[in-house]
């Protein structure tokens, strides 16, 4: 197919809402040619079965990743200190989603 | 005609433009211009063959023949459908299947806006439902219209075409029967002329964002309402009801 990459627009990376107050969780990828286009793709692609009631919708290529070179200085330091986590407290029933 | 085979047609023709507009934007399965429209398109055609099943379900009802929803859709022929000329118009390039949707989704956000308030509970509980998902489709097909309405020369002049093409249709969809009135009377009907500035208001400022021109010496097509249709019903039907008429009371 003749200039299909052109044809599909940009990728843009999509994030919901489950429910209000909870994070938006990453849930994939569309293509559009415009914001708006991303938005509505978004509900259509991810939305269709209830998934959430909220969409945020962003260019990937405004994301700014780490790299794998980066794996040994940025996350093995925390490997060995354990008090770090909170696993000394009992937490309320009540509280969910943490 | 009683008040009855009145309501009963009343409701076919709200179910029939539905059916038929949802199947022929089932067409783009499988030829959408990108993956994610494909699904859009789907999405929104079995949102209105939805809407056409609860109403076929009430017609049935009104009815009290025994009739099914299948019975319905499947086996009345050409002159017994009563669906909006512009919906059985073929699908042509993605650009004229939106302008279409566009000038229909319009149409169905006033038109079940106003349905919701019927004295027919029934009625105005499948438009209350139906409009939520109208006012989603609008925007969509919206947003097309304008994006290659103002898009490139060749899409503006292909848009340009698509509604010169169409817009003979915007006629029927607004005619109404004698027999109607009686029922717009007793607050179950929509008076279609109630709405009809605001939906050419609502279209005029779509197609001017989009930079297109409405034509103005158009030839109005009307006849959808005596089940005169353009040829094209007839061979979208031959498609649509042929396995029902093949296997008779095939379940999916």
């Amino acid at each position: 197919m003749e200039n299909t990459k052109d044809s599909q627009g940009l990728v843009w990376e999509v994030f919901v809402q489950k429910k209000p107050g909870q994070p938006y969780v990453h849930c994939g990828n569309v293509h559009a040619h415009d914001a708006e286009m991303a938005l509505q793709n978004a509900r259509d692609v991810y939305t269709r079965r209830n998934e959430g009631n909220a969409l945020w919708v962003l260019p990937s290529s405004e994301i700014v990743a780490s790299s794998p070179e980066d794996l040994g200085s940025f996350f093995e330091p925390a490997n060995d200190k354990i008090y770090r986590h909170p696993t000394f407290y009992q937490l309320p029933e009540s509280i969910s989603h943490m | 005609m009683n008040k009855q085979e009145t309501l009963f047609n009343y409701i076919l023709r709200i179910a029939d433009s539905q059916l038929i507009l949802g199947h022929r934007l089932s067409e783009w399965t499988g030829h959408g211009p990108m993956l994610e429209e494909e699904l859009a398109s789907a999405n929104t055609a079995l949102d209105l063959i939805g809407q056409a099943n609860s109403l076929y379900a009430y017609a049935t009802q009104v009815e009290g023949k025994g009739r099914t929803e299948d019975d319905l859709a499947y086996l009345r022929s050409e002159r017994e459908f009563f669906n909006h000329l512009l919906s059985e118009q073929p699908r042509g390039d993605f650009g004229f299947s939106m302008l279409r949707q566009m000038l229909c989704d319009a149409f169905d956000v006033l038109f079940y806006s106003a349905l919701m308030k019927s004295s027919d509970n029934t009625l105005s509980g499948i438009a209350a439902k139906a409009y939520k998902e109208s006012q989603y489709h609008l925007r969509h097909s919206s947003s097309w219209t304008e994006r290659l309405g103002d898009g490139t020369e060749e899409s503006h002049q292909r848009m340009q075409n698509s509604l010169n093409e169409l817009w003979r249709f915007t006629d029927d969809l607004f005619a109404m029967r004698a027999a109607d009135l009686e029922l717009v009377n007793t607050g179950i009907a929509v008076d279609t002329s109630s709405f009809r500035e605001a939906w050419f208001k609502q279209v005029s400022e779509v197609l001017e964002r989009a930079t297109l021109t409405i034509p103005t010496h158009a030839f109005m097509q009307k006849g959808s309402l005596e089940g005169r249709h353009t040829e094209h019903l007839g061979y979208l039907l031959a498609e649509m009801q042929s396995l029902h008429r093949a296997i008779p009371g095939v379940k999916w």
